[in-house]
C-alpha cells in the first residue's frame, strides 16, 4: 500500500485516496474548435510510461482535494505530491 | 499413554500442568508449553501423515514454520480448520487433531499404493498423462485429481470465529526476537524510537532458548528473558509473541498476522482468533534469523529424519528426545551441540562428520565427552518405512563422489545438519537485490531497497558476538536517525564457543545399482531424479524448473528445501549457483488464514448500511426493505397477504387516484455556493442554468467527457448565489468528485464551493392528484396555488415550527412536491404528513411503486442511463443546448453517436396486454430466426401500468421512433419466454404531461 503525502494533510495510506489517471492532461478550452484527432487524444488515449509518471490522486476520505503526484510506475517511488493547480 | 520420550526435568514446559489432547481419535497427554509436535514426539508418536504425491508416512522434521511433514486438521468449536503446522500448534486442554492426506488411516493408507507406480508419477506427471481418452477427463481423471489435491479439507461451515485488523505506525519494527532482533530493539528503545518487536513463537530469545552461550554475566537465554521483560516496560515498545510479519510490501508497509487465541481452548466471543496488524514503519530491522538446511540422502524422507536444530530444541524447550539412539549426520559444528545435549542427557548418539578433520572448541568438547564421531562418514540411506530402525553408512572420499564400505548401523532417528540458510525473504519482498554468499553457500541481502536493514544470521552471520555488536549499533543508529537522540547503552560480553568452516557437501551420491528416492521437497514429494528429469527434458531457468516439478511450491514454500534444489541445477548445468538465482520470494512467509484477510468485513459489515431518519416509522409500518446503493429503501409496504406485486400496484394506484408519500431521503443531494455557481452549472449540465431565476428548480442532465450520461436531477436556485443540488442515490459520490474535479483542476478560477449534504437532509416525495390539498393543511399560511407555487417553483416554510423546504418537482409524473426538513426532524415530518395526509387517504409507497410510476410516465432513470447511452438515445435532445458548452458536448458529434442504427428509448406493450415481459429481454423480429438471431434492442425496465391495468416495458431499441407501431419479439431464454409485441411511445401516460402542471 503506497504512504502519498497530500500537500493539505501530510503522509497518509493509498486506501484513503482515489486514483485519477494521467495528471498532464489539459482539457481543452470551452467554445474551442478542435479536431476529432485532438478531442480524441484529450478523451481516451493515455501513454503508460515505464518509470516516472505525473498523475491524479483525489484524498477522498481525507481533505477532499485533487493532488498531482509524481511517481515511479516501476518501484511505486513518489518523487513529489503538489496541489492541482501547481505544476510538478 | 506414558510419556516415554519426556526427559524427567529439562526444558521450560510447565510440569505441574498436565493437558489432555486427542490425535486420530486417541488420547494423549503433555503439558502446559508443549506444541502438539512435542507432545506427539513425547509420547512416542512419529508417525503423523503421508506424503502428497506417494503418500509415504511422514513424521516431524523441524521445530517451527519451517516443518513440512506435519500439517494436521485441526478440529474445534465444532468446526474444522485444515493446514496447521503441528510444530507451531501450542497444546490447550482437550485440543483434537487429524492426520491429513490418508484413507483409512493414517496407519493404512490406500493411497501409498502410488509408491509402487511412482514410474508414473514423474516429474511434470500431470502435463503428460490424463491426456486420453478425451472422454475420461470429466468423468475419472478430473474428480481424481480434486480428490488427491491440497492437505486437509476446508470447513464448509461459515467461520463463527472473529478476526481483526489493526493499522500501526512506529519508528522501527523488528522482525524476531533472536539475539539480533533483542539487541537492536534494545538499542533502539533506550534512544527513544517508537518500537514494536515481532516474534512468530510463543516464546521469546530465538536461538539463545537453545544456544550454550553467555551474554554479560549470564546464559543466553536469562539475557534474553531480562531485555524482554525491560522492553515490556517501557511505554515506546510494543512487543509481540505469535506474531508473523509475513510479508513487506510498498512504502515500507509489513502485514503480520498475530494468532491471538489459537492456543486456548475456547476463544471467548470477543476476542479475535488472528488480528492482522498492517504496520507503516519509517524503518524495519530484519532479524527473521536463519532455518537450519538438510543433507540429502536415501529415503531421507523416513520419520525419524529430523533436522538437528529442531532436535535440540524438543530436548532444550520441551524436555522431549526425538529418539534414543541417535545419529546426527552433520556437515558443520552446529549439530555438534544436539550431540552434546543428547550426551548430557544421557544417550549415547553417533555423530557422522562430511569434514575429514575439523578442528574446533566445540569438536573437541565432544571428543573430550566421549561422543563417538565418524569424520568422512555419510548417512546412504535410512532403513525403515513408518519409523527408522537402522541407517546404512559409508565412509566418503576426499573429492565426494565415492563411498566406501557400506555397513548398517541401528538408530531410531538421524538428526541431520547441512548448514544454515539465512530468511531473506522480508528483505527479498522489500525489493533487495540478493546476492549469494560463498563463504556460506547461500543467498544473503544486498543493498537496501526501502528503509530496511537485515542483522545476525538473516544477514549471513552467525557468530553471535558480531551479532550482538552490529545489532544493538544498528538499532542505535536507526534510532537516532528517527528520533535524533544519542542515548548509547553498552554493548554487553559475549563468550562463546568458535566454529569452524562447514563443509560444501549436499547431497549423498547414490551407491552402485541402488535406485533410493532421495527427497529435496518433503511436502510436494519432489525428488533429486525429478530435478534431473526436469533438466534434461531442456527446462533450463529455475522458475521453469520449480514449476514444472513443483519444488518450493507446497505451503511452506520450500524452506527447507529450495536452496538444495538450487545447488542441483547448478551441479548437473555445471554453474556456479548465483548464476542459477533463485526464485522470486513472495507473500505470506508462512500461510495465512483467508478470515484474517477479510477481517471484520464479512455479513453486514462488509459494506456500511444507510438508513435514512423515517427507517423505524417504515419498519414499524411493514415495509420491506432493498438495497439502493449502500441505502436501505422500502420497497413496498406489506398489507395482509400482499406479495411485492399486489402491494406495490396498490401504492402506484393510489398514488394516480389519491397522494401517496416516498422517502427520497437518499437523494445525493450537493450544496453550491459562490459567485460563478451558474456558470459553474452551465458547463456541468447540457442545458441552460445562466438564467434561472432564485426560487425555482430545473432538470439537468450532465455528461461524461465521452458524451454518454452519468447523471440526472434537478438543481434549484435558493438565493443569487446558492443552488441546491441532488443526483441519483447510486450516483452521488460520483457526481461530487466529478464536479470537484472541474472546480480544482479545470477550471480553478470559478469560485465556486460544493459540498455533499446528502445526510443533512430527509425528504419525502408527495406525489398524487390531492397533492396540493394535502400540502396546504400542511402549510396553511403558505400560497400553494398554481400561481402561488408553479410547477418547478420552490419555496420555504414553517412546519409546525420547523424549517422546512418545499419543492415542486415531480418523478412520478403526477401533480407532486418535495418537502425536506433536517435530517433530525425527518421522522417529525413524515407522521406530520401521515397524519394530515389521512383524511385523503394517503398511502406511504415504496421503490417499487416509484419504478412503476415513472416507466408508465417514460422517464428514464438508471436503467436507461446504464453508462452506455447518450442524450439522444434517452429522448433528452430538448435539453441539449446549441449556443453554449458544456462537459462532453464536443463527444456528441462523434458519427456513431448520430447513426440512425443507434438505439432509443421507446415503449413496449405485449399483445396480450397480459403476459409481463421479464427485465433484459431481447427484442428481435422473428421468434423462431437461426441463431444468434439478430438483436434490435433490449428491455430496460418493466412494470405493471397501474393507468391502463396491462404491462409495460421501457426499452432500448435500434432506430428506435421509426419503429413504433411495429411489432416485434420479446426473447426470454433465461425465462424460456417469447412474447410478441407492440412498440409505442415511452411516454405512455400523459403524453404533454399536463398532470404536474395542474
Amino acid at each position: 500500500m503506497l504512504y502519498i503525502k497530500c500537500p493539505y494533510c501530510g503522509l497518509r495510506s493509498q486506501n484513503e485516496f482515489a486514483y485519477g489517471g494521467d495528471g498532464t492532461v489539459k482539457r481543452p478550452a470551452l467554445n474551442k474548435e478542435i479536431s476529432d484527432v485532438e478531442w480524441n487524444n484529450f478523451v481516451y488515449n493515455r501513454k503508460s510510461p515505464r518509470g516516472k509518471h505525473i498523475e491524479l490522486w483525489h484524498h477522498i476520505s481525507g481533505c477532499r482535494q485533487w493532488i498531482k503526484v509524481q511517481r515511479d510506475t516501476v518501484t511505486h517511488e513518489i518523487f513529489k505530491t503538489v496541489e492541482a493547480d501547481k505544476d510538478i | 499413554m506414558s510419556q516415554t520420550y519426556r526427559l524427567n526435568n529439562s526444558g521450560l514446559i510447565n510440569r505441574d500442568k498436565k493437558i489432555s489432547f486427542k490425535f486420530n481419535g486417541k488420547k494423549y497427554f503433555g503439558y502446559e508449553g508443549d506444541t502438539l509436535a512435542s507432545a506427539l514426539l513425547a509420547n512416542g508418536v512419529h508417525l503423523v501423515g503421508r506424503s502428497f504425491k506417494y503418500h509415504r508416512p511422514r513424521g516431524f522434521f523441524g521445530a517451527g514454520v519451517d516443518e513440512p511433514y506435519a500439517i494436521v486438521q485441526m478440529v474445534r468449536n465444532n468446526e474444522t480448520e485444515p493446514n496447521v503446522r503441528a510444530t507451531e500448534q501450542e497444546l490447550f486442554e482437550g485440543l483434537e487433531a487429524k492426520s491429513v492426506n490418508c484413507w483409512p488411516s493414517v496407519n493404512f493408507d490406500i493411497g501409498a499404493i502410488n509408491n509402487f507406480f511412482n514410474k508414473f508419477l514423474p516429474a511434470g506427471f500431470y502435463y503428460k498423462t490424463f491426456m486420453w481418452p478425451k472422454s475420461f477427463w470429466h468423468r475419472i481423471y478430473e474428480p481424481f485429481i480434486r480428490k488427491a489435491a491440497g492437505f486437509g479439507v476446508a470447513s464448509t461451515k461459515y467461520d463463527s470465529e472473529r478476526y481483526e485488523h489493526k493499522y500501526e505506525y512506529c519508528d522501527l519494527l523488528i522482525t524476531g526476537s533472536g539475539p539480533a532482533g533483542l539487541a537492536g530493539a534494545y538499542a533502539a528503545a533506550k534512544n527513544g524510537a517508537r518500537i514494536i518487536l515481532a516474534e512468530e513463537k510463543p516464546r521469546f530469545g530465538g536461538s539463545l532458548l537453545t544456544s550454550n552461550v553467555n551474554i554479560g554475566n549470564q546464559s543466553g537465554k536469562d539475557w534474553a528473558d531480562k531485555i524482554i521483560a525491560e522492553l515490556k516496560e517501557m511505554p515506546n515498545v510494543t512487543v509481540k509473541n505469535r506474531a508473523q510479519v509475513f510479508g513487506y510490501y510498498d512504502h515500507n508497509m509489513l502485514v503480520m498476522s498475530e494468532k491471538v487465541s489459537d492456543h486456548l481452548p475456547k476463544t471467548k466471543k470477543y476476542i479475535p482468533k488472528q488480528r492482522l496488524w498492517y504496520v507503516r514503519a519509517k524503518e524495519v530491522l530484519i532479524s527473521s534469523g536463519s532455518i537450519e538446511r538438510p543433507i540429502v540422502f536415501g529415503n531421507n524422507d523416513t520419520p525419524g529424519v529430523v533436522l538437528a536444530s529442531a532436535a535440540k530444541e524438543y530436548l532444550k524447550i520441551y524436555g522431549v528426545l526425538v529418539g534414543k539412539k541417535p545419529i546426527i549426520f552433520t556437515n558443520n559444528d552446529s549439530a555438534y551441540e544436539t550431540a552434546i545435549e543428547f550426551k548430557n542427557n544421557g544417550i549415547e548418539p553417533i555423530i557422522l562428520d562430511t569434514r575429514s578433520n575439523p578442528k574446533s572448541e566445540i569438536v573437541d568438547e565432544a571428543k573430550n565427552l566421549g561422543i563417538n564421531i565418524k569424520f568422512s562418514h555419510v548417512v546412504v540411506a535410512a532403513n525403515g518405512y513408518k519409523k527408522i530402525n537402522s541407517a546404512q553408512i559409508a565412509q566418503i572420499s576426499a573429492n565426494k563422489k565415492d563411498l566406501g564400505i557400506i555397513e548398517k548401523i541401528n538408530c531410531d532417528c538421524i538428526c541431520v545438519s547441512g548448514f544454515w540458510t539465512p530468511s531473506i525473504h522480508l528483505s527479498s519482498q522489500s525489493g533487495n537485490k540478493t546476492k549469494f554468499d560463498d563463504k556460506i553457500d547461500a543467498f544473503v541481502p544486498g543493498k537496501s531497497k526501502q528503509n530496511e536493514t537485515t542483522v545476525g544470521s538473516a544477514n549471513g552471520i552467525f557468530n553471535l558476538e558480531e551479532t550482538i555488536n552490529t545489532s544493538f549499533e544498528k538499532g542505535y543508529e536507526l534510532s537516532k536517525k528517527i528520533t535524533n537522540k544519542d542515548n548509547k547503552v553498552s554493548i554487553p560480553q559475549v563468550s562463546e564457543k568458535n566454529y569452524t568452516s562447514h563443509d560444501k557437501f549436499w547431497c549423498v551420491p547414490l551407491p552402485d545399482k541402488k535406485n533410493y528416492k532421495r527427497f529435496l521437497d518433503f511436502q510436494n514429494d519432489v525428488t533429486v531424479s525429478d530435478i534431473e528429469l526436469a533438466l534434461r527434458e531442456g527446462y533450463r531457468s529455475i522458475e521453469h524448473v520449480k514449476r514444472y516439478t513443483t519444488l518450493g511450491m507446497a505451503t511452506d514454500q520450500g524452506k527447507t528445501s529450495n536452496l538444495n534444489g538450487l545447488q542441483l541445477v547448478s551441479d548437473v548445468e555445471n554453474k556456479i549457483v548465483p548464476s542459477v538465482g533463485h526464485t522470486t520470494f513472495r507473500p505470506p512467509y508462512t500461510p495465512v488464514s483467508i478470515g484474517a484477510i477479510v477481517g471484520r468485513e464479512v455479513g453486514k459489515h462488509s459494506k456500511p448500511t444507510r438508513k435514512s431518519p423515517m427507517h423505524s416509522w417504515h419498519e414499524k409500518n411493514n415495509a420491506v426493505f432493498v438495497d439502493a446503493g449502500i441505502w436501505l429503501r422500502p420497497r413496498y409496504y406489506k398489507k395482509g397477504n400482499e406479495g411485492l406485486f399486489e402491494a406495490s400496484k396498490r401504492e402506484a394506484e393510489n398514488v394516480r387516484k389519491n397522494v401517496g408519500v416516498c422517502d427520497v431521503t437518499t437523494l445525493g443531494k450537493i450544496d453550491i455556493k459562490g459567485p460563478d455557481s451558474a456558470e459553474f452549472l452551465n458547463r456541468v449540465y447540457t442545458n441552460a442554468w445562466l438564467k434561472l431565476p432564485v426560487g425555482k428548480a430545473r432538470y439537468g442532465v450532465m455528461l461524461r467527457e465521452d458524451g454518454i450520461v452519468m447523471d440526472d436531477g434537478t438543481t434549484t436556485r435558493i438565493s443569487e448565489n446558492h443552488y441546491h443540488m441532488t443526483t441519483t442515490t447510486a450516483q452521488a459520490a460520483n457526481v461530487l468528485s466529478h464536479l470537484e474535479y472541474y472546480l480544482q483542476l479545470v477550471w480553478p478560477e470559478l469560485n465556486v464551493n460544493v459540498v455533499s449534504t446528502t445526510e443533512q437532509w430527509a425528504g419525502a416525495a408527495i406525489a398524487g392528484p390531492k397533492s396540493r390539498t394535502l400540502l396546504q393543511k400542511l402549510f396553511p399560511d403558505k400560497d400553494l396555488s398554481n400561481e402561488g407555487l408553479p410547477f418547478m417553483g420552490y419555496t420555504e416554510a414553517n412546519l409546525f415550527g420547523i424549517p422546512a423546504r418545499i419543492f415542486r418537482i415531480s418523478f412520478s409524473g403526477e401533480l407532486a412536491y418535495e418537502l425536506n426538513v433536517e435530517s433530525d426532524f425527518g421522522n417529525f415530518m413524515w407522521e406530520k404528513i401521515i397524519e394530515v395526509g389521512n383524511e385523503f387517504n394517503i398511502q406511504p409507497y415504496g421503490t417499487e411503486a416509484l419504478s412503476t410510476l415513472r416507466i408508465e410516465m417514460g422517464h428514464v432513470a438508471g436503467t436507461e442511463l446504464d453508462g452506455r447511452t447518450i442524450p439522444y438515445d434517452n429522448g433528452l435532445d430538448g435539453l441539449i443546448s446549441k449556443k453554449k458548452d458544456f462537459i462532453g458536448k464536443r463527444s456528441l458529434n462523434r458519427e456513431a453517436f448520430n447513426s440512425k442504427e443507434r438505439q432509443k428509448v421507446v415503449g413496449v406493450v405485449p399483445l396480450d396486454k397480459k403476459t409481463s415481459i421479464p427485465e433484459g429481454s431481447h427484442l428481435v423480429k422473428e421468434a423462431n430466426a437461426k441463431l444468434p438471431n439478430p438483436k434490435l434492442g433490449h428491455i430496460s425496465a418493466s412494470c405493471w401500468s397501474v393507468e391502463y391495468n396491462n404491462p409495460f416495458s421501457l426499452a432500448i431499441l435500434k432506430d428506435g421512433k421509426n419503429m413504433i407501431g411495429k411489432k416485434l419479439y420479446a426473447l426470454s431464454p433465461l425465462k424460456n419466454k417469447s412474447i410478441p409485441v407492440e412498440i409505442v411511445s415511452s411516454h405512455y401516460v400523459d403524453p404533454k404531461g399536463e398532470r404536474v402542471r395542474s
